[in-house]
């Protein structure tokens, strides 16, 4: 809301900057207060956390080089790095055509779509993966009793996890472009559907996309409860809670990579709206 | 137009929704809802059979009727009051720190600086927010010893991180910065010539707050508590990590439900899973409404 955009004229800009100037030495007590309490409430957890993981004597980073030293750290990374991407890759190409569809050709069905999407928001992760092992587990399926099924049922249920956000993410993309016309010119030039969505949908969604996929990634990588109940072990989450039970001070450390990898996602999450309107990135309950 | 569908042919697609294809049309959404379908509606209907089924396979309701019995009333009023608590303080709170940074004259980058951090802590929950807190307030840790140095021992006080209010306070950690980032739009959204139209009629602050901003933003807040009530109902990897299952918590007797049979009656754990569902739609579905009320005031 920069005077720029607001004021139209000239003189209205003149008369909101000479305003702003009048208001800028008010100091606001409260504000500040409540400013530093919010400040203090969100960095004491962080500080303890690594006064926690830096308590270790005589070498104080100790637990960090054990963290580094461990391969099970890696493997949990990395197992849930790659049922991330591979959660992330199914996610969009189930949602950019089914959003770029209804947006062209049936509208109607839009709030039909919109309430599937929401479905995992009402539908706890703890429910859900209730009911899909009970499914899997049992004939005609039985996809829980391998590890491959295991994983497949896990990147299925991320998925369904990522509906909302990626729904949204996309649906604001898809206004922001004029999808009929882009169409309508790929069309003429003689491109079928798949190169329509491949070569000038996805590219023009590219940021849309991208948020939505940082988002999926720091939620998929965090992932405790679908992932410790289908017996994924390795994960990353169930790795950290394992390990928060029966180690001191190393799982301070790893805490601290989590929170910093999360820093890092909606880092690149707010790089990439940079210039747009706020768009709130909300995950659901864990 | 005409001359768009006439060209229309030779399998090149029309984008124009033609009558004859409009019925087909849908077929497009096919693989978004067999893939919703099988992960999500089958497991849940799963459940919803489940729920009505006795241990012999007979359809009947006693599940419902025995969510009356042993710990059960007492796992969803606890449930309910942690997450009405954390709704309402979280929401209180970040409102006012919503305020504070954006209508609150403080310097512009602080503001950036919060919505970041929002966007981070409301999606640092889990496991690692669990611990972190137990490094942070457990027996011996950091705050815990800092306030017993200044005379204040909060574990003799009966604090403890696996009590309600613990569970409470670590839930605050991702409730506020959720208010944060979905309030501020709305205080962002209050236009200045609403205040300038007030203060010409000689309204003061408080007039201008009571009877203009506070209306206009009540569906926006009281939304966004009851969308903070949801994310505290369903959270469970927290929880569980804080208090190692001992909290009576429904998402916690469902999880120890999943691993084994622990109320020995697999249609109470299903029924016990719908009546999660339905507190979450309850609240979704009031959060959408108020949403929508909202957006009346602010869009335009």
């Amino acid at each position: 809301m920069t005077i720029e955009t607001r004021a139209p004229g000239a003189l209205d800009a003149l008369v909101a900057s000479g305003r702003r100037r009048r208001r800028l030495p008010r100091v606001n007590p409260f504000a500040w207060l409540i400013f530093i309490l919010g400040v203090l409430y969100f960095l004491l957890p962080l500080v303890g956390t690594f006064l926690h993981s830096i308590r270790t004597r005589p070498d104080i980073f100790l637990a960090y080089r054990q963290v580094f030293a461990d391969s099970k750290f890696f493997v949990g990374l990395g197992y849930s790095f790659a049922v991330g991407v591979i959660t992330i890759v199914v996610s969009l190409l189930i949602i950019v055509p089914t959003a770029y569809w209804v947006r062209l050709k049936v509208p109607r069905l839009r709030p039909v779509v919109e309430f599937v999407t929401l479905m995992p928001f009402v539908i706890p992760p703890v429910v859900l993966v209730f009911g899909l092992i009970r499914v899997y587990s049992s004939k005609p399926l039985v996809l829980t009793a391998t590890n491959i099924g295991s994983d497949f049922v896990l990147v299925c249920a991320y998925v369904i996890l990522s509906f909302p956000y990626m729904y949204r993410a996309v649906d604001t993309g898809l206004a922001a472009i004029d999808v009929r016309t882009l169409t309508e010119a790929a069309q003429s030039l003689g491109a079928g559907w798949a190169r329509i969505l491949w070569r000038v949908i996805f590219p023009n969604l590219r940021t849309a996309l991208l948020s939505g996929a940082f988002l999926t990634m720091a939620i998929v990588i965090g992932e405790y409860t679908i992932a410790n109940f289908l017996a994924r072990t390795q994960a990353f989450g169930p790795y950290l809670s394992l390990l928060g039970r029966s180690q001191p001070y190393t799982p301070a450390a790893v805490s601290l990579i989590s929170f910093g990898l999360t820093w890092l996602a909606m880092g690149a999450i707010a790089f990439l709206g940079r210039g747009a309107r706020t768009r709130v990135q909300v995950a659901g309950a864990r | 137009m005409a001359v768009a569908t006439s060209q229309g042919g030779q399998g090149v697609p029309s984008a124009l929704p033609a009558r004859r294809r409009f019925n087909l049309a849908w077929l497009g959404l096919l693989p978004f809802f067999l893939f919703s379908v099988a992960f999500m509606f089958l497991p849940a209907l799963y459940l919803v059979v489940g729920s009505f089924r006795n241990g012999d396979g007979d359809l009947t309701l006693e599940n419902y009727s025995d969510l009356q019995t042993g710990t059960i009333p007492g796992a969803f009023l606890t449930t309910i009051e942690v997450s009405l608590v954390t709704a309402v303080a979280g929401g209180v709170f970040g409102l006012l720190l919503a305020y504070s940074v954006i209508l609150g004259g403080l310097p512009r980058f602080l503001r950036t600086a919060l919505m970041t951090f929002s966007g981070v802590a409301s999606n640092f929950a889990g496991v690692p927010l669990a611990l972190a807190f137990i490094f942070t307030l457990g027996q011996l840790s950091f705050v815990t010893v800092l306030l017993k140095d200044l005379g204040i021992n909060i574990y003799q006080g009966g604090f403890r991180l696996t009590s309600k209010l613990g569970v409470e306070l670590v839930y605050l950690y991702f409730q506020f910065p959720l208010m944060v980032l979905i309030i501020a739009p709305a205080l962002e959204g209050l236009r200045r010539d609403w205040r300038e139209a007030a203060e010409n009629m000689g309204a003061s602050t408080y007039q201008y707050w009571r009877h203009v901003a506070l209306p206009i933003l009540t569906p926006s807040i009281l939304g966004t508590m009851i969308l903070l009530f949801g994310n505290a109902f369903g959270a469970q990897a927290t929880a569980f990590q804080l208090t190692g299952g001992t909290l009576n918590l429904v998402p916690i007797i469902i999880g120890a439900q999943i691993r084994g049979d622990v109320l020995h009656n697999p249609g109470l754990g299903y029924a016990m899973a719908m009546g999660m569902v339905a507190i979450m739609a309850l609240a979704i579905g009031l959060y959408s409404l108020l949403q929508r009320r909202a957006e009346r005031w602010l869009r335009s």
